[in-house]
């Protein structure tokens, strides 16, 4: 990973932060899990109108909100590392890339419909 | 002091058979910290956002998405993606862990890789024993 040609490519600085945003998405997301968690079990069980007034209440959907960003960030970074390490070809590799930012940005957007659509 | 010697260039490995290298425990967690997020990647996200989705728009909706949970097919999936989810957490915590200089030592790092595997499988099968 460090020596060969791609090596020019590990010099943007970008590691120290990708390495911390790492932890703190995954920070955010365990918070997020351990609350979701403990309304289950708070409930003994979620039946529709238990579920449907959990995300009726506006704190829930930003922390929703926060869990899918801090989870579409974690996933870009985690993904990207597997891409550059395991797919050589440059042209794949970052079609690769493309595909899966912009589907990440996709699923942000479906979460928004979620959780402000009002279905 | 000789005056220095070029090093001699060993022929190196141009092939690893991986099968057949017995893999330290540290590097089987390692290695399914990342066939765990992205099976999360793949699978886990647009299985989640379905689910809220048809669950949250009605009471039908909610139903349908309990029956669809109902089937084998779908616990089987709902099952590996708990144990996912639960190995990909840990062996997060692990890695937490090891940033604070926490067990970077090589017996504590074998010892807390083994737990991560352990642990790991023994929740999937609680969630298991939940599903069926």
């Amino acid at each position: 990973m460090v020596n060969g040609p791609s090596y020019e490519a590990a010099s943007a600085h970008y590691g120290w932060r990708d390495w911390l945003s790492q932890r703190v998405t995954a920070v955010v997301m365990l918070l997020y899990t351990l609350l979701v968690f403990a309304v289950v079990v708070w409930n003994g069980g979620l039946d529709y109108a238990t579920w449907k007034s959990l995300f009726a209440s506006h704190a829930f959907k930003l922390a929703t909100f926060l869990f899918m960003i801090a989870l579409a960030f974690h996933a870009w970074v985690g993904v990207r590392n597997i891409a550059m390490d395991y797919v050589k070809p440059t042209g794949l590799r970052l079609t690769l890339q493309t595909i899966v930012i912009c589907v990440l940005i996709a699923y942000l957007g479906w979460t928004v419909e979620i959780l402000w659509g009002g279905i | 002091m000789a005056a220095l010697e070029r090093p001699v260039v060993k022929p190196r490995p141009v092939y690893l058979n991986l099968l057949a290298i017995r893999q330290p425990l540290p590097a089987i967690v390692s290695f399914l910290h990342r066939v765990s997020g992205l099976l999360l990647f793949v699978l886990g996200i647009p299985l989640l956002l379905w689910g809220t989705h048809l669950s949250l728009a009605s009471p039908d909706g909610f139903a349908q998405f309990k029956g669809v949970l109902g089937q084998p097919f779908s616990k089987l999936i709902l099952l590996a993606l708990a144990w996912a989810y639960i190995h990909h957490l840990l062996a997060g915590l692990r890695h937490l862990a090891l940033d604070l200089h926490v067990g970077v030592d090589l017996a504590p790092a074998r010892r807390s890789s083994a737990i991560v595997l352990v642990l790991s499988l023994l929740l999937t099968v609680i969630v298991a024993a939940r599903l069926w």
